[in-house]
C-alpha cells in the first residue's frame, strides 16, 4: 500500500495537469449559449453589419441611383398586315432596345409562343422555331441601338376565322448586362467630390454644433427638471410623466407640431410674440438662415434655423436625461445631505460638493449616448427643415446626396465619414475615461 | 421688525412671479378664449411686488391665514388700480366670468409663489443659507412654471389646431379656443376626414400590427440572448455584456442605401415583411441589454434548483426565470412597442404603397400644401393618442427598465 502512494517530487508527473481550455461541462454551456445567441447574431449581422460594410463597397464606386436597376432589355411585339386573311404571310415584329443609355446588354435570348393556327414562312436569321415556340438570340445590343426581329407567318382558314393576336403572349426576354454594384470599377471620386466641395466643410461644422451643443442642453435641462422633481410633492408623478411626452409622442406628430406652431404667419407662437410687443412680425424661425442682432451696436449674425433645430432637439430628448439622473439622484443616501445641513452648508453648496460627484458617473454615460444618437439624428431635421437654412448635418447630407441628387456613391461616402468620425470620438472618449479613472 | 435686504428681495421676488404669472395667465386667456387681450406685465409685476410685501412685512413665524389673504387681495387690487379696471387690455365686460377667473388665479397665483419662495425669510438681514435658499426656490419655482409650458403647449396646440377649421386657423392664430356652439360632427371634421377619406383607420391598424408583432419577434430573440449572457459562461460573454449596445453607433441612414439596393433587388422593399426584418434588428440589441441587467438580479438559486430538479435550460427560462422577470419584460415590451410605433426612417424610405403605410409614413403623406393643416395636425394626434395611453398605463414600468441597472452603476 505505502509504495504505491504518490510523494512529493517523482511521481508530479503522475498528476492529472489542469486542462487548457474548455472542459467537457463549459464546452456544452459555451455551445448552448452560442445557440441560444444565434438569432441575435445573425439578424444584427444581416442587417447591420452587411450593410456597414456593404456601405464602404459602394463608396469607392461610381453608383447612382437609377444603376440599382440593371439594364435590361425591353422588346415590343408588333404584328403588321392582316390576321384574318387566309394563306398570305404577314409579318410579326419584335423590337429590341435597351433600357440603359449607357451601358451594352449582351447574351440576349427571346422567347415567344405563337398561337395555334399560324405556321412560320419565314425567320429571320437570329431565330429558330421548335413547333410554335421562337427562340431569338443576339448577341450584343450597343446602348441606344435598336434591332428589330421579324418573322413570317401564315394563317390557316380556321384561324384567319377566329383570329389571336400573337401579342397575347407576352415574349420572355433576359440579357446580360455589367452591373455596376458588383463589377470591378472602383473610384475615389466619391470622396474627392464631398471632400473638395466647400460645403462639406459647412455641413461638418454644423453637425459638430447641433451634437455638442444640443447633447449638452438636454443633459443640462435634464438635470435642472431631475432636480425639480427631486423632493416628493403632491402631483409629482403626473409632473413625471407629463415631462415624458416630448420623448414619448412620434416624431412625425411633434415634429410637425413644431412647424405648425413656429409658422411665421399662422403660428401661435409668433402671434404671442407679436402680441406681447417682442418683435414686429413673425419671425421665420425654420427657415431663416441667420438673423442679425445687434448688441450693443455689435451686429452679431445668429443662425436662426440651426438653434430653431437644436431647440427642438433638446425638448424632445431632455426626457431622457431627465430620467436617468434623477434615478441616480434618488439613490443617493440623504445622510450626507443631513450632515451637510447640520454643518451649515447652503444648498448651492450642498449641490455642487454632494450630488455632482455622485452623478459624474451618470452624466458622462448620458453624454457618450446622446453625443453618439445626436450625431447620428436624421429623422428630426428632415422633418423641420428637410435640411434647408443651413441646417444640413452630415446625416441629412447622406439623404440629399443618395436620394435627392442620386448620387448613391456619394452618399455613402458621407455615411463612411459619419462613421469614421464617430469611432473616433468613441476611442478619445474611452482613452479620456480611462486617464480620468487612473 | 427691521427692515433691511431682506424686503428689497421679497420685492423682486414678488415682482417676478407678478410679471409670470400676468403673462402666462394673460397668455392662457387669450388662447382658450380667443379675445385679443394683452397682459400688461409692468403692472402684474407692481401686483406681485405689492402682494409679496404683503408676505414679507410680517415676521415669519407670524405669518397666518389671515396674511396669505390680504396679500391675494392686495396683489388683486393693485393690478385692477394700475391697469384702470382693464388688466388685459380689454374690457372687462367681454367675457366677464373668464376675466374674472384669471384675475383671481392671478391673485392666488403670484401670492401663493412669494408665499412659499419667502418661507422663513424675514424682512431684514438673511443669512447666506436663507439667501441662497430663496435664489434655489425662485430658480426651481420659475424651472417648475418653464417645464410645464414647453411641455404643455406644443400638444395643446396639436390638439386644437386639429378641431379648427382652415379659415379660422388663418384668421387668428391666437385663437386656439374651443367652440362647442358646433356640433360634434363639424368640430372633428378633420378626424372624420381622415377616417373617412385618408384612410387612416387602415393606417392605424397597419401600426399596431406591425408594433406587436416587432415586439414578439424581439422577445423572441432576445430572451434567449439574454439568458445565455446573464447566466451561462462562455469565451467573451463579457466583452459582449458590455459592447451589446455599440451596434447603435452605426447610424440608420448607413444602413438605408445597401438595405434600400438589397430588398428592392429581393423584391421586399415595399413590404411589411421587410420592415419587419429590419425593425427587431433594431430593437434586439436594447431589449438584450434591459433584459439581461434584469437577469443577472435574479437570484440563481430558484434556477440551480430547477435544473437540479431535471429541468433543461429552455424549461428553467419558462418555468422560472421569465415569471419572474415580468416587470423587465413589460418595461422591454412597451419600449420596444414604442420603437416601433414611433420609427420613421424605414417606413418613410421603403413603403410607397399606400395600402401598407404605417401610420409615420401615413402622417408624412398628409404634408403636402394640398391637405389643411388642420388634417396634418389630426393625423398626429390619431397617431400620439394610442401611445401616450400606452404609456401612461404602464408608465411605472417603463421608468423602472429604463433605469434598472443603471442606478447600481
Amino acid at each position: 500500500m505505502t509504495s504505491h502512494m504518490p510523494l512529493g517530487g517523482e511521481d508530479k508527473k503522475k498528476l492529472p495537469r489542469p486542462r487548457k481550455g474548455l472542459g467537457p461541462m463549459a464546452k456544452k454551456e459555451a455551445i448552448l449559449a452560442f445557440q441560444m445567441l444565434l438569432p441575435t447574431f445573425a439578424i444584427v449581422f444581416a442587417i447591420v453589419l452587411v450593410p456597414l460594410l456593404a456601405n464602404f463597397w459602394i463608396s469607392v464606386k461610381p453608383v447612382k441611383l437609377a444603376d440599382l436597376r440593371a439594364p435590361a432589355p425591353v422588346v415590343s411585339e408588333r404584328v403588321r398586315g392582316d390576321m384574318d386573311v387566309a394563306d398570305t404571310p404577314f409579318p410579326i415584329e419584335y423590337r429590341l432596345r435597351g433600357s440603359s443609355r449607357a451601358k451594352p446588354i449582351s447574351d440576349i435570348v427571346l422567347l415567344d409562343t405563337l398561337p395555334p393556327g399560324l405556321s412560320i414562312t419565314a425567320l429571320d436569321p437570329a431565330c429558330t422555331a421548335n413547333g410554335s415556340n421562337i427562340r431569338c438570340e443576339v448577341a450584343r445590343l450597343e446602348p441606344g441601338e435598336r434591332k428589330t426581329l421579324t418573322i413570317s407567318v401564315t394563317a390557316t382558314a380556321q384561324f384567319a376565322a377566329a383570329p389571336v393576336s400573337p401579342r397575347g403572349s407576352k415574349p420572355d426576354i433576359s440579357g446580360f448586362a455589367d452591373n455596376i454594384l458588383t463589377n470591378s470599377e472602383f473610384t475615389l471620386d466619391n470622396f474627392k467630390r464631398i471632400f473638395s466641395a466647400t460645403e462639406f466643410w459647412n455641413v461638418l461644422w454644423t453637425t459638430l454644433t447641433y451634437t455638442i451643443v444640443g447633447t449638452l442642453g438636454a443633459l443640462l435641462f435634464g438635470m435642472f427638471a431631475a432636480q425639480l422633481l427631486n423632493t416628493s410633492f403632491v402631483g409629482r408623478p403626473i409632473l413625471r410623466g407629463l415631462f415624458l411626452f416630448p420623448y414619448v409622442a412620434p416624431v412625425i406628430a411633434v415634429a410637425f407640431t413644431w412647424v405648425v406652431l413656429l409658422d411665421p404667419f399662422s403660428g401661435t407662437f409668433n402671434a404671442i410674440l407679436v402680441r406681447m410687443n417682442v418683435v414686429d412680425a413673425g419671425i421665420n424661425f425654420f427657415g431663416q438662415r441667420t438673423a442679425e442682432l445687434n448688441f450693443f451696436g455689435l451686429v452679431v449674425p445668429f443662425p436662426m434655423a440651426l438653434s430653431t433645430v437644436i431647440a427642438f432637439e433638446i425638448w424632445r430628448y431632455f426626457p431622457l436625461s431627465f430620467l436617468f439622473i434623477l434615478a441616480r439622484m434618488q439613490s443617493i443616501s440623504t445622510d450626507m445631505y443631513e450632515a451637510a445641513e447640520v454643518d451649515g452648508a447652503s444648498p448651492m453648496q450642498q449641490f455642487w460638493h454632494i450630488s455632482l460627484p455622485q452623478l459624474l458617473g451618470i452624466l458622462s454615460t448620458l453624454f457618450l449616448l446622446r453625443f453618439i444618437w445626436t450625431f447620428n439624428k436624421f429623422d428630426d431635421i428632415f422633418l423641420l427643415t428637410g435640411g434647408a437654412a443651413g441646417t444640413r448635418t452630415l446625416t441629412v447630407d447622406v439623404y440629399e446626396q443618395a436620394f435627392a441628387i442620386s448620387n448613391l456613391g456619394a452618399g455613402a461616402a458621407v455615411a463612411v465619414v459619419i462613421f469614421v468620425a464617430l469611432l473616433l470620438f468613441a476611442l478619445f472618449f474611452f482613452r479620456f475615461l480611462n486617464q480620468e479613472e487612473s | 421688525m427691521r427692515i433691511g435686504f431682506g424686503l428689497v428681495f421679497a420685492l423682486l421676488t414678488g415682482a417676478l412671479w407678478g410679471a409670470i404669472g400676468s403673462v402666462l395667465i394673460g397668455i392662457t386667456l387669450t388662447l382658450v378664449t380667443g379675445l385679443p387681450g394683452t397682459p400688461i406685465v409692468a403692472a402684474g409685476a407692481l401686483a406681485g411686488a405689492a402682494g409679496a410685501a404683503t408676505i414679507s412685512l410680517r415676521s415669519a413665524h407670524l405669518r397666518s391665514l389671515g396674511v396669505a389673504i390680504a396679500s391675494v387681495l392686495i396683489a388683486v387690487l393693485v393690478l385692477l388700480a394700475t391697469t384702470k379696471m382693464q388688466p388685459f387690455s380689454i374690457a372687462l365686460s367681454e367675457a366677464p366670468i373668464f376675466q374674472a377667473i384669471a384675475i383671481v388665479l392671478f391673485g392666488l397665483g403670484t401670492s401663493a409663489g412669494s408665499w412659499l419662495c419667502l418661507k422663513g425669510i424675514e424682512p431684514g438681514s438673511n443669512s447666506r443659507y436663507k439667501r441662497e435658499l430663496l435664489l434655489v426656490r425662485v430658480f426651481k419655482g420659475v424651472g417648475f412654471v418653464f417645464f410645464t409650458s414647453i411641455v404643455v403647449l406644443p400638444f395643446y396646440v396639436m390638439v386644437m389646431t386639429s378641431l379648427k377649421s382652415q379659415q379660422q386657423l388663418l384668421l387668428s392664430p391666437m385663437d386656439l379656443s374651443v367652440n362647442f356652439a358646433q356640433s360634434p360632427s363639424e368640430l372633428f371634421r378633420s378626424y372624420i376626414e381622415l377616417f373617412t377619406q385618408f384612410n387612416f383607420g387602415r393606417f392605424l391598424l397597419i401600426s399596431t400590427i406591425v408594433s406587436v408583432f416587432t415586439v414578439l419577434i424581439t422577445l423572441i430573440f432576445s430572451i434567449p440572448g439574454a439568458y445565455a449572457v446573464s447566466r451561462l459562461k462562455f469565451p467573451g460573454r463579457d466583452l459582449l455584456s458590455r459592447s451589446v449596445l455599440l451596434i447603435y453607433m452605426v447610424p440608420a441612414i448607413v444602413l438605408v442605401i445597401p438595405l434600400y439596393a438589397v430588398f428592392s433587388q429581393l423584391g421586399l422593399r415595399n413590404t411589411l415583411t421587410g420592415l419587419l426584418i429590419i425593425y427587431p434588428a433594431t430593437t434586439v440589441p436594447v431589449a438584450l441589454y434591459m433584459l439581461q441587467g434584469y437577469f443577472k438580479g435574479l437570484p440563481p438559486e430558484l434556477e440551480e434548483a430547477g435544473l437540479m430538479d431535471g429541468l433543461n435550460r429552455i424549461g428553467v427560462i419558462f418555468k422560472i426565470t421569465l415569471p419572474l422577470a415580468l416587470p423587465a419584460l413589460a418595461s422591454v415590451s412597451l419600449y420596444v412597442f414604442m420603437i416601433a410605433w414611433n420609427e420613421f426612417l424605414f417606413a418613410f424610405m421603403f413603403l410607397d404603397d399606400p395600402n401598407i403605410f404605417t401610420l409615420s409614413r401615413g402622417v408624412v403623406s398628409l404634408n403636402s400644401s394640398e391637405v389643411p393643416r388642420q388634417h396634418l395636425m389630426a393625423g398626429a394626434v390619431v397617431a400620439t393618442i394610442p401611445i401616450m395611453v400606452i404609456f401612461l398605463w404602464f408608465e411605472r414600468f417603463l421608468v423602472q427598465g429604463l433605469t434598472a441597472g443603471s442606478v447600481k452603476g
